[in-house]
């Protein structure tokens, strides 16, 4: 199993990029960090999500 | 303007009435800090004004815009501010607050390319950008590229009233996030001087406290 903001997931073994596009995230608005390393964007695609990795991907929304 | 303030009050006056309420270490610590602030709007605006009422030594600002009158809704511009750059009309009113303070101003579009001859020396960013594209891209590529940088960003304070659901939470090991994490001037909702003033205390509440720790 994989955490996902603090869920259990079924995700291991799927593409970063590909399942948080799946899961409806615009990955031009996240911040996504797997095991405490950030993953920058262009990097998404890059890597593979492994049973017990612990992800968090943050949302921004606009207001300043 | 600025040797205006100076021959208004001297440094010994200002630092004696801020020695009168905390110790004197704190007075230091402030002293001795270098805080950037990344975007100028209301969040970064307020951050300032509120980081140099606190002693906050050294204050990097960074923006690439000029003031607007729709800014002066929520952000601390005045009206004989308009069209001038944020990062020399922002400067200007800090140096009404305090003059003995460092301000250094950056006029830059932040991108990748440039975060790291920005931000480098600071060892606390706060993130104030309004667009949620260029702050996702500001905080990411800060965490990657300074790997001992924290950052204290603004994410949801649009809106009226409901002042309690913004909040500062830790969201990752160098990443504090204040504000309600919903509320969206995406969605048509309008920004108001109120909340953005709460989320803009919270972080500046947060970075004092990240000082003294």
């Amino acid at each position: 199993m994989v955490t996902i903001n603090g869920e259990s997931k079924d995700a291991a073994g799927n593409d970063l990029k590909d399942y948080l596009e799946s899961m409806g995230f615009d990955l031009m608005k996240i911040v996504v960090e797997k095991n405490l390393e950030i993953i920058p964007r262009e990097e998404l695609g890059k890597h593979v999500i492994k049973d017990g990795d612990t992800i968090e991907v943050l949302r921004f929304v606009g207001g300043g | 303007m600025r040797e205006e303030a100076k021959n208004m009050i001297t440094e010994e006056e200002l630092e004696a009435a801020f020695d009168a309420r905390f110790p004197k270490e704190i007075r230091q610590k402030f002293r001795g800090a270098r805080v950037a602030v990344a975007g100028l709007g209301g969040l970064g605006s307020n951050i300032a004004v509120m980081l140099a009422r606190s002693g906050v030594g050294h204050l990097l600002l960074v923006d690439f815009d000029v003031v607007d009158v729709t800014n002066l809704n929520r952000q601390m511009y005045l009206i004989r501010h308009l069209g001038i750059p944020k990062t020399e009309a922002l400067p200007d009113i800090l140096r009404q607050i305090n003059p003995y303070l460092e301000y250094k101003s950056i006029r830059v579009k932040v991108t990748p390319e440039n975060i790291v001859s920005v931000f480098s020396g600071y060892p606390i960013v706060c993130e104030a950008f309004d667009k949620p594209d260029q702050k996702a891209m500001l905080v990411q590529q800060v965490l990657a590229q300074l790997p001992e940088t924290i950052v204290v960003s603004g994410n949801g304070m649009a809106g009226i009233g409901n002042s309690n659901a913004i909040e500062t939470k830790q969201m990752m090991s160098r990443l504090y996030v204040c504000g309600d994490r919903s509320t969206d001037v995406g969605d048509g909702i309008g920004l108001t001087a109120p909340r953005v003033a709460i989320c803009a205390g919270h972080q500046a509440g947060k970075v004092l406290e990240l000082i003294l720790n």
